[in-house]
Order: structure tokens, then C-alpha cells, then sequence
């Protein structure tokens, strides 16, 4: 088995440490959380950083929470928590379509949801759930704390915003509790408002990277699609997101020929490369057909929402 | 998870055979098996070889000094070091030679340049990096087709005589008869299809702790080895060490199924390195080493044509191949047959005629060729007469089930020579293709697909039967690098009437330990318990060619059986001796010697052993102790056949595959432990789902490795294979001593069919009639649009 | 660096490079050679072990992150003398052949019954779907964790 060249590593005691380690080191430094994108990068040394800055003692950023709006993540929570989090699956159940098809589970015991963002691998896949969520990262750094939305954090493969110096410490995802769920909530019942999102990947194996995939998060307001985003992974979509189907969705009816309509924009806007899981066109195709499933499969359950999923604010 | 295996055998008294736990579980449960990278010595050190990043280069320099200088490596070899010595060519098992460490040129990406020996596995790998290699790049090729263009690069302008890429043209079967009998065909089916390249990729690489005494001149190897004494003789060639003096262990190996049957030159190296050093010397590839260097399987490049008559009555074979072998021709098969037994690829049909060509080259590609439960080929050719076999059933509008029932050969026609010369050793064909189709309740499944087809659903029922040759072979026609493929067993019998059995076979997770107790203890009345199996030892062991091609039971239990049976028949004259009566007074019954018409009075082996081993006057015929020993020369191979079925979903929307069900019947003669041949056979069809939709080796345009991880060489996994159903016939081979005929290698040969046809099935509404494996999403996909990927070349 | 990692509750000292990842430390180090490894990238799982309780592929985990935890491995599983019944299932059912991806899927079927404790065979397949096995199709590997989850509670030495 491959082996990692030499590395210095130090353990961070809290958050604000692993910054001050962060800054200290400079570039060459690397945060190691679950190391299940790292570790592997450095075996076949194609990462060679000069210290690794380990955050698995930072157990205040392992946490889902729900409060003011919003189901919060910290960065260290680890993939199966996501995966095993009934409140995760109640608010965004596209989250744990995605969590299903990531990796394995002996991997998703240890990986960490920010770690697989930061990694950024073009085939990851929480990224563009997350930016079907349309979701905000919150990022620390010498400076203090800034946010960024989920759509931006990407700025190519194995690239994002999260300067050398600055840290993942929690993503979040707007929700509305009081809307959720009961049986009291006729208002909403009534008048049809429902929310839905949905995962799905084609991959050329269980576990394996995907192929292309896509998420969906739609809001319902009667009959019209009120609010939606749309995530693609490995598909070459800019931000992982197709902005263009979304835009030309808002306010339309959810119907078959506007899915259709939707997965060709998708497709459209997509830039995906040939290489061994497939070539470029079947790519596309992917593209344009895993939209119009994923939409018709979120349109579906917010149809079937009771009040239990998340409602969106408008965009 | 259901069986219908109507041999539920259950070990009862002195039987012996049947589902008997393993003995070998013990240490393994408790993880205390002992494999290669397992052992330690004192003073070891460990090895690491620096590979080629590209396919075809000419070695400008290589320059060590900076990793000499690594305080922690002991030494560096580099091709010139090994040539100084002799050794930087090494002679193949195809009488081909091959470079240890490369020295004018590299000719595929991963080649070994350089072998680092330093004190921790991390520091080898370190110290490579330290290895300055100046390479001048030359054009590569990749594409096998354009191997005997008249502008291919040269691979091997290291052998004087080649003046082009091609090994060998093979030709068998007749082709003036196959001619005629196509000409007479009312209708005739051709098609090109790939059997890409594959790996067998056992779990544990390959491996070698290499110790050579500079006291005693005596160089002892734990080796990754499924051949150690083959070996071992060929270790004594090529270095010069006596081979008395070379011992071989194969302690427990985490599979071969092939991979583990050549000599790699890392295992050369670590000799070396021992001799240079004065030290044991480790060498345990890793996974990329192991997919991208040791020996790959098939990447046959095909061409069939099937021939028969409109009512379905199939009269004529015909197959072209081009067979890529690498950059160095190293695979592994018996000498007369350069194309293995392809020639098999008659199938299990009754034909008039067949003829084959197959035309083998050099590509810059890591050599191999032979491996993965193959039979020596037999896996493409099975693969290639049961896709020709369903076009003709599509061709001609007919049912492949039917078919193939009217085609199959009869059972008052064995033993049978088919027309490129195999002796079928027994069969009843049709029994197992009924059992098969029974079990499947193929006629429900046929009405399912009709009803799903009409609601847009894509189901497919696709069916294989295959007839296998294995237990190579009679060493007048099989021997590789001239060692007869004959195998030996030594039995003794203990005073205290024990058991220990030596045989030259080598599990890799086979079972031996177990079955073959079971086969002594049966032709002794023994317990298994009472008979222990020593294997993997050259010191220990007699002389064999080694495990692959599923000779084990053919060949090395019909060793064991033979020395029992020589056994048995010296205490048979020990026993006359006990009850003073003539050997001719005593007849074997219910696992003792008995008086005829006195029943009361028997004897057991063990109460004999001790005699055997007493005071007791003994009889002309027989000098004491009870032992024997048996070399055994098949005189053919043994013939296993099996029917299969497979059901698969498509989603043609996606290219999505499923696996629904997996119907297999075998027919392997007596089976000796059945809870053994099913595990065989289950894990033979996780193969075929596994070359069938998503393992490949392929290769970009210049020769980069593609699948030189298990990131991109997908296994199958617990998700992908349903569990099997499984039946079975037993019809035994004439030749053998129990009737057994050998299981390992079928199910590998006979599912990448059935699943292949299954999808196919599943897309011949949309128009498909063939598509090449790996049938990925992407792959399907494409044979839906018409423009099919090509699996060895990507991008 | 130096660690304190509690192995098959023994706890043990060491004085480790940064890289050196814990397969290679159980192995390597401490001579716990049960576990084995057999890729590059984290697909394989012949080398899982638990850390705390839960299994990770040990190869992708340095020894430097088992600090202070405490680690399970095939050679901790038995009880005394009486072996486990996932160990039990195994031998009682083939559920191996060569026997070196067996103390991973063991492990992993500990784990999943210690919290599962009557699986359905998609389950099963589920939690083993990150480990390869080449030598049994699986299907006695399945088998054997339904057997081990009928018979659990049951701790019989080996005969």
C-alpha cells in the first residue's frame, strides 16, 4: 500500500487555535478532519503538505441543530450523522438520498461533512446538495467570521473559497420549524404549500464516484413552483448548480413538458468531460434526463408534504 | 437465498465426502493466518521498486546516488547493476524473456526501472522519489489493431529476430470443412466483440520475503506463489542457485485465480537484494503494482461467425483473434498451446466443422494475458460461442433456450471429439439445461418480460452453457517450460494411525486442507479429521506444477487418491499378515478389511498402521510402515459444463444495470465437499457481473493506465450480486479416480455470457444486438444510440 | 510523536512518525497481523478495524488520530476462549475461503449487530457493501452474519 511522505502535525484545541496554527504555518498546512479525502491524496502523494493541523478533538464542531430558521451543521459531523439524523431526513431528505449513494459506510463512519467540501473533489457530491439548498458556509479566520453562499464556495476542482489561513466551521440551511409538520397546520395543508428535494446518481457501482447525479429542492405554492434549486455533480455545471433551469422554473407550473424544458437547460449549461466513467454526451444526456427525475421525484414529496419539510423563503 | 442442490450429502460415518466445515478456518477466524507480509525476520529489510511513468521510452541515464545516500536505504539495484549479474532478463513461462530492471528501453508505463532496499517500508518509498530517471519518449502502442501496421512502433527490438510486433499465429479446427459448412449454412451470423483486458486482483498483491544464507548458500522465499515448486526450478535456472538448495514457502495466500502463477520481477529483485545485502529482504507490491504491472487477463480482440441451418441446426464455427499480450509474452499455459485451449470454443454443440486463427502481439502494455479462473482461454472462448449462439437465436427468430437445446450434444455421444480435437470426457447436457431452466421457471420469466416490454420495461433473460477443459494436462501434450504437467501426492500413515498427506497443489483459499482429508479419509476409512494436509512447502511436498486452471481436483486429488488407494492396498497385506489368512481372503468394507463371509472379522487402518509399523513378520509385497506415494498423468483433461441463466432490469434511460437473479447449474462429476463447490461457483458469478458490467483495464491513447486503482478497476460489491441459485448434476468423469472433474474456474467461465446476453435481450427492442463488456451506464447507453464505447481505449 | 492507543484493551506507548498510518501501526508495530490491507485508495476494507467503537478502514486513519482512543481488531474479538458468534457464523457457514478480507467483514458484522441485532439481508449486504471480498461472491459471507445474528448471545468455545 502507498504511504504519505513526511508531514509535522499538531493537534488544535479549539477552533480559534487551529486558525492561529493555520496562520503560523502558512499554505503548506492542512486542516485533517476525517482524512478520508486527505489521507488518500497523500498516500499517492499528490498532496504533500508540511504539517497537518488535526481538528478531530474540536467535538464543538460536530453538531446538527435546529434554531432561528435554520438546520445548521458543523463541519466535523461526520457523514453518518447526517445520514442517521431523523431531523436531517424530516427537513431536507435530499440529504440523505445523497449520503445513501456517498462512498460507504465504514467511510461515512469517519468522513466529515466539511472535509468533503473543502475538498472539493469535482465528483463530490454534497456539494451541489448543498447548493440545491441553497445554502450558506460559514468560514473562520484570523479575521473573524464570514459567510458565503453555497453556490460560490466552489471556485474549480479541488478549489474553493476557504483561504489558506481560514477554516469550514458550519453550513447552513434555511428552514422555517414553525412551519413544520402537525397536524395543526391547516393553513398550510390548505393552501398547498409543500417542499421536497431528492438526490439521484448514477454511478458505475454502489460507492463509487458518480457518474453525474443530480438534487432538487422545490417549494409548492398551489400549483406553481415557487421556489427551486437545482445541484449537479461531476455533470461540469458552473457553482454545481444549473441557475438557468432554476430561473426558468420559478413560477411555472410543475408539469412534464416544464421538467423536460428544465432538464435541457441543465444540459445546456454543462461542460462535462470524457474520461473513464464516461464519455462527454452521455454526460449530457445524464445532465438533461437526472434533472427532469430529480425535479419530478422533489415535486413528489413536497406534493406529499404534510408541513414536515423544509418551506423556503422566497429566492 | 435458496439452493437446489439435491446433494445435500451429510457426512455420515466413514463417508467422508459432503459439507464438512473447513479445517483451515481455524486460524483465520482468530486472524492468525499467517500471509507473505505477515512474516518477520530479523534484520529485514524492505524493498520498493521505482516504475516507468510512461509506456514506451528509451532509458537515457538513471542515476541512484541521491537514494544510496538515504540514511535509511541499504542498497539500490538498477538494470545495470542486475545485467553485471546476469539477471536483468529473465526467461518467461511462454519461452519468451522479460526485463527484471529495464535497461535500453521501458516498454509499459509501470515497468520496473530500480529496486530501493532500505530498513521500513516508508523509507523505500521515499528513497524512490530519490531516483533520477532520464527518459526519451518514444511513440507508443496502445492500440492493439494497428499492432502489425506497417508504421507500429517496435516493442521488442531487444529480440534480434523480430522484425514486427506479432508472437505467433495459432490456427486449429479445419478450414476447408468449416468453409464448406458455411457455404451450405442458410443463414450465418458474424460479429467483433472484445473480452477486454481484466485483473484478477486477489485481495492480497503479490508478495516475497527473499532470505539468502551466506553461510549455507541456501536461499529460503515466502512467496505469493501458486506454483512454488515450478518456481523453485525455475529460480535454479536463472540464478544459479542448486535447487536443493532453494526452498519455497507458500504460506496462506489471500487468493490467486491466477495472478499468483508467474515469476514478477520484483521477486528477482529481492533475491538480489538478499544476496547483495547479507539480509532477508521484503518485497510486497502495492495495489497500483498489482493492477498496472502483474499479469492482466484476456483482452481478446474477436471475431465470430456462427453458421446454421434456417431450422436452427448450427453446422460451423469460425473465430479470428487477435490477442494482445503486453510488452513481453509472459503467460502462462501449457507450451503447444500459445493460444491456450481457445480452441475449445466449439462449445457444447454438436457441429460439423470449426477452425480458429489467433494471431498474438506485443503492445506496450504490462504483459500477461492468462489468468483469472481462465482455463487457459477457455473464459473468451465460452464467451464468444455463447454470444454467437443468442445472435443466431435473435437471427433467426427462435427462442436461445431452445436453441441451444436443439444443438446441445447428446449424452450417448460421449465421449466426444469435438472438430478442433477436445475429447469431452462425459456429459448429459440437456439434463442441466432443464434443471436450469426449471429453477429459473424460464417460460413465467419469458411471460413477465412480455409484459413488461409492453408497459416500456427492459428486462432481460440471458442464457450461457458452457463446457470447460481443466486438470491440465497429460504431460506428453502439456508441460510449460518443459516441466510435465503431472502432479504427486505422498501419503504416510502414522503408528497411531494419523495421516499426513504432502501434495504439491497450493490453496489459495480453496479448501485443500479440507478435501483433500476427505479424499484420503474416504479410500481409508478415516476420519478427515484424522488426515492433515501439508501443502506450500517445496521442502515437504512432492513436485507439482502448481494450482490454476482448476487442476487441483482433476489432478493432484487423483494423486492423493492413488497413493491412498497404494496405501490401502499395503495394509490390505499387513491385515492378511494380523488374521493370518491370504491377501485374496479379505475384501474392503464399510472403510475396514474384512474376512469374506466373516464380517465380524475386520480390521481398520489404524489398527494396522500399528502393525505395519511393529515386529509383526510381514508378507513379500510390502517392507513396512504404510506408506506410498503416486505421480499422476491425467490421461485427459476433465470436462465440467454448466447451464445459466441471468435476469437483469435496464434502465435504457440511464444505461443502468441490475442483476435481478443468477440461476447456475453445475456439473463438476463427484463432488467431494459441496458446501465447497458452491462457494466456487458463488464466487465465479460475482465475476462475470463483475467483467460483465464494470471491470476493465483500459488505456488512454498514449498509454496511461487507467485502471491502476480500485478507485477506477471496480470490484463488484455485496450490492451488485444477487444471491445465486444453484443446482447441480453430477456426471463423472470416466478418467478420474472418484469421478471428480474440478469446479474452480467455471462459474468464471460461463457467467460474463449470461449476463452479457441478458442485457442484450433486455435491448433488443431498441435494436441492440451486441455490446461490448464492461457494460457500464455509459456503455449501454451508447450501444442504445448506436456509437458503442470501445472498452480497451478511452478518450 | 508520541501515542497512547489502548488495543484490545491493552494499552500501548509509542513513539511514531506523523504519517505512519494505523494499519501499519496494528500491524507493523504492535504485530497485530490479523488485519490486513489490500489497496491504495480506501475501497477494499480488508483493513477495517474499530476506533472507538466504530469501524474505519485503517489505512486512511493515522496512528497520530488514535490518540488516546482505544482500537478493536479481529485479535480482539473472541471472548477468552469462546470465539464470537460472528466467528462462529463464518466458520459454520463458509464465510470464508482465503481468509483475508474475513477480520474486516467480522468486525463490521460485530458492529452492525451489536446495533442491529436482527438485520434483513439488505441490510447486511448494505453494511458490508464497502468491503471486497474475491474469493465469495458474498453470499456466504451474508449468510454467515444471519447465522452469527440467530445465534447471538451464544458464546461457545470453538470445538
Amino acid at each position: 500500500m502507498q504511504v504519505p511522505a513526511h508531514v509535522d502535525y499538531e493537534r488544535a484545541a479549539t477552533v480559534d487555535h487551529a486558525v492561529a496554527l493555520l496562520v503560523r504555518y502558512g499554505p503548506e498546512a492542512r486542516i485533517l478532519a476525517g482524512g478520508h479525502s486527505l489521507i488518500p491524496m497523500m498516500k499517492l502523494r499528490l498532496a504533500q503538505p508540511d504539517i497537518l493541523i488535526d481538528i478531530n478533538g474540536l467535538s464543538d464542531l460536530r453538531y446538527l441543530r435546529i434554531g432561528g430558521g435554520e438546520l445548521c451543521i458543523g463541519a466535523l459531523t461526520r457523514h453518518v450523522d447526517l445520514l442517521e439524523s431523523a431531523a436531517v431526513g424530516d427537513h431536507v431528505a435530499i440529504l440523505h438520498d445523497a449520503e445513501r449513494v456517498i462512498a460507504d459506510p465504514i467511510v461515512r463512519n469517519w468522513g466529515t461533512v466539511g472535509g468533503s467540501l473543502c475538498q472539493a473533489d469535482p465528483s463530490e457530491d454534497l456539494s451541489a446538495a448543498f447548493a440545491a439548498l441553497k445554502g450558506t458556509m460559514v468560514i473562520r479566520g484570523p479575521d473573524g467570521t464570514r459567510t458565503v453562499p453555497a453556490r460560490d464556495f466552489h471556485t474549480g476542482p479541488y478549489q474553493t473559497v476557504v483561504a489558506p489561513a481560514e477554516l469550514l466551521t458550519e453550513i447552513r440551511l434555511p428552514i422555517r420549524s414553525a412551519d413544520r409538520g402537525g397536524s395543526g397546520d391547516a393553513v398550510s395543508r390548505g393552501r398547498g404549500t409543500g417542499t421536497g428535494s431528492a438526490y439521484l446518481k448514477v454511478a458505475r457501482r454502489a460507492g463509487d464516484w458518480p457518474v453525474g447525479a443530480a438534487g432538487a429542492a422545490v417549494r409548492l405554492e398551489g400549483d406553481i413552483i415557487a421556489d427551486v434549486g437545482i445541484g449537479l455533480t461531476a455533470l461540469g455545471a458552473r457553482h454545481c448548480a444549473a441557475a438557468a433551469a432554476e430561473d426558468y422554473l420559478t413560477g411555472k407550473p410543475p408539469g412534464e413538458e416544464q421538467l423536460a424544458r428544465a432538464g435541457e437547460l441543465a444540459a445546456e449549461h454543462c461542460r462535462p468531460v470524457t474520461d473513464q466513467r464516461g464519455p462527454a454526451d452521455y454526460k449530457l444526456h445524464l445532465a438533461r434526463e437526472l434533472t427532469t427525475r430529480v425535479l419530478r421525484l422533489a415535486i413528489t414529496r413536497a406534493r406529499q408534504a404534510t408541513g414536515s419539510e423544509t418551506t423556503w423563503p422566497a429566492a | 437465498m435458496q439452493t437446489h442442490n439435491p446433494h445435500n450429502q451429510v457426512h455420515s460415518g466413514n463417508e467422508a465426502y459432503g459439507a464438512l466445515p473447513r479445517k483451515e478456518d481455524a486460524r483465520f477466524i482468530r486472524g492468525q493466518g499467517t500471509f507473505v507480509d505477515d512474516i518477520r525476520l530479523p534484520g529485514m529489510l524492505h524493498g520498493a521498486i521505482l516504475r516507468s511513468p510512461v509506456a514506451h521510452a528509451r532509458i537515457v541515464s538513471v542515476d541512484a546516488s541521491a537514494a544510496r545516500a538515504h540514511p535509511n536505504v541499504e542498497a539500490v539495484l538498477t538494470g545495470s547493476d542486475l545485467a553485471e549479474r546476469g539477471l536483468a532478463w529473465m526467461p518467461t513461462l511462454s519461452a519468451d524473456v522479460q526485463a527484471v530492471l529495464a535497461t535500453d528501453k521501458v516498454r509499459f508505463q509501470g515497468q520496473e526501472i530500480a529496486f530501493v532496499v532500505a530498513r521500513d517500508r516508508y523509507a523505500a518509498r521515499d528513497a524512490l522519489e530519490l531516483i533520477a530517471v532520464e527518459y526519451e519518449p518514444l511513440p507508443p502502442l496502445i492500440d492493439a489493431r494497428t499492432a502489425l501496421d506497417a508504421d507500429a512502433p517496435l516493442v521488442r527490438d531487444d529480440l534480434a529476430e523480430a522484425a514486427d510486433n506479432r508472437i505467433f499465429d495459432w490456427t486449429a479446427g479445419d478450414e476447408a470443412a468449416t468453409d464448406a459448412a458455411f457455404a451450405a449454412a442458410d443463414v450465418t451470423v458474424g460479429c467483433d466483440m472484445i473480452y477486454p483486458r481484466s485483473h484478477p486482483a486477489p485481495l492480497e498483491t503479490c508478495g516475497i520475503v527473499a532470505d539468502y544464507g551466506t553461510v549455507d548458500g541456501r536461499l529460503t522465499l515466502w512467496s505469493t506463489t501458486q506454483a512454488p515448486h515450478a518456481h523453485r526450478t525455475l529460480y535454479a535456472m536463472v540464478t544459479g542457485i542448486p535447487e536443493h538448495k532453494i526452498r519455497i514457502v507458500s504460506p496462506d495466500i489471500g487468493g490467486g485465480f491466477g495472478n499468483k502463477v508467474p515469476v514478477y520481477p520484483g521477486y528477482l529483485c529481492a533475491i538480489a537484494a538478499s544476496i547483495v545485502t547479507g539480509r532477508p529482504v521484503k518485497w510486497m507490491e502495492d495495489r497500483s503494482e498489482n493492477l498496472m504491472s502483474t499479469t492482466f487477463a484476456r483482452d481478446y480482440h474477436m471475431h465470430g461467425e456462427i453458421a446454421a441451418t434456417a431450422d436452427g441446426r448450427i453446422l460451423g464455427l469460425r473465430a479470428r483473434v487477435l490477442a494482445d499480450h503486453g510488452a513481453f509474452n509472459t503467460t502462462a499455459q501449457p507450451s503447444k498451446y500459445p493460444a491456450g485451449f481457445f480452441h475449445i470454443f466449439t462449445g457444447s454443440y454438436d457441429l460439423q466443422a470449426a477452425f480458429c486463427e489467433v494471431t498474438g502481439v506485443y503492445t506496450n502494455k504490462a504483459p500477461g494475458g492468462v489468468a483469472y479462473s481462465c482455463s487457459f482461454r477457455i473464459t473468451e472462448a465460452v464467451y464468444l460461442v455463447e454470444r454467437l449462439v443468442d445472435m443466431l437465436a435473435h437471427a433467426l427468430g427462435m427462442d436461445p433456450a431452445e436453441l441451444r437445446m436443439r444443438n446441445l450434444l447428446r449424452p450417448e455421444q460421449f465421449p466426444y471429439t469435438c472438430p478442433t480435437g477436445w475429447q469431452y470426457d462425459s456429459g448429459d447436457y440437456p439434463r442441466a439445461l432443464r434443471l436450469a431452466l426449471e429453477i429459473a421457471g424460464y417460460d413465467e420469466l419469458r411471460r413477465e418480460q412480455a409484459d413488461r416490454r409492453a408497459r416500456g420495461e427492459y428486462m432481460g433473460i440471458g442464457l450461457s452453457f458452457f463446457t470447460e477443459g481443466v486438470g491440465a494436462g497429460p504431460r506428453s501434450q502439456m508441460d510449460i517450460l518443459g516441466l510435465g504437467m503431472a502432479d504427486g501426492a505422498d501419503l504416510r500413515v502414522h503408528p497411531t494411525g494419523t495421516a499426513v498427506l504432502a501434495i504439491s497443489v497450493q490453496t489459495q483459499g480453496q479448501g485443500h486442507e479440507t478435501t483433500f482429508a476427505q479424499l484420503v479419509a474416504r479410500e481409508l476409512g478415516l476420519s478427515p479429521d484424522d488426515v492433515e494436509v501439508v501443502h506450500g512447502d517445496t521442502d515437504r511436498t512432492p513436485f507439482g506444477l502448481g494450482t490454476y486452471g482448476s487442476r487441483s481436483t482433476p489432478v493432484s486429488g487423483a494423486a492423493a487418491v492413488v497413493a491412498a488407494r497404494r496405501v490401502r492396498e499395503r495394509a490390505r497385506l499387513v491385515a492378511a499378515a494380523m488374521l493370518e489368512l491370504s491377501a485374496g481372503d479379505l475384501e474392503w468394507a464399510d472403510g475396514k478389511w474384512r474376512v469374506r463371509g466373516d464380517p465380524e472379522k475386520a480390521v481398520g487402518i489404524a489398527e494396522i498402521a500399528m502393525a505395519a509399523h511393529s515386529s509383526l513378520e510381514l508378507p513379500d509385497g510390502i517392507e513396512g510402515h504404510l506408506d506410498a506415494s503416486a505421480v499422476y498423468d491425467p490421461p485427459n483433461l476433465t470436462f465440467p459444463f454448466g447451464a445459466y441463466i441471468c435476469v437483469t432490469d435496464v434502465d435504457p434511460a440511464t444505461g443502468e444495470v441490475k442483476v435481478r437473479r443468477f440461476i447456475a447449474v453445475d456439473d463438476c462429476g463427484v463432488r467431494i465437499n459441496p458446501m465447497i463447490v458452491e462457494g466456487q461457483i458463488h464466487r465465479g458469478l460475482a465475476d462475470g457481473i463483475g467483467m460483465a458490467l464494470m471491470q476493465a483495464i483500459t488505456f488512454d491513447p498514449i498509454g496511461n493506465c487507467l485502471g491502476g486503482s480500485f478507485m477506477d478497476y471496480l470490484l463488484p460489491t455485496s450490492m451488485e450480486c444477487p444471491s445465486p441459485e444453484l443446482g447441480a448434476t453430477v456426471t463423472p468423469s470416466p478418467h478420474h479416480p472418484v469421478g471428480a472433474k474440478g469446479i474452480g474456474e467455471s462459474a468464471t467461465v460461463g457467467s460474463p455470457a449470461a449476463v452479457v446476453n441478458s442485457v442484450v435481450d433486455a435491448l433488443s427492442p431498441l435494436g441492440v444486438t451486441h455490446a461490448d463488456m464492461p457494460l457500464t451506464p455509459a456503455s449501454v447507453w451508447r450501444a442504445i444510440q448506436g456509437r458503442p464505447l470501445r472498452p480497451d481505449i478511452t478518450g | 510523536m508520541k501515542v497512547t492507543v489502548t488495543v484490545n484493551g491493552i494499552e500501548h506507548a509509542s513513539d511514531v512518525e506523523a504519517r505512519l498510518l494505523l494499519i501499519h501501526f496494528l500491524r507493523d508495530e504492535l504485530g497485530l497481523t490479523g488485519s490486513h490491507w489490500g489497496c491504495d485508495t480506501s475501497n477494499c476494507g480488508a483493513c477495517v478495524v474499530w476506533l472507538d467503537d466504530t469501524p474505519v478502514k485503517s489505512c486512511t486513519v493515522l496512528a497520530v488520530m488514535a490518540d488516546g482512543r482505544r482500537v478493536t481488531t479481529v485479535e480482539g474479538l473472541a471472548h477468552g476462549a469462546g470465539l464470537d458468534p460472528v466467528q462462529q457464523g463464518f466458520a459454520a457457514c463458509h464465510g470464508l475461503q482465503c481468509g483475508f478480507c474475513t477480520p474486516g467483514m467480522m468486525l463490521t458484522a460485530r458492529w452492525l449487530l451489536n446495533r442491529n441485532p436482527d438485520p434483513s439481508e439488505a441490510e447486511v449486504r448494505e453494511a458490508i457493501s464497502g468491503q471486497v471480498c474475491r474469493c465469495t461472491g458474498y453470499e456466504n459471507i451474508v449468510r454467515s452474519i444471519l447465522w452469527a445474528a440467530k445465534h447471538d448471545g451464544a458464546t461457545d468455545a470453538n470445538p
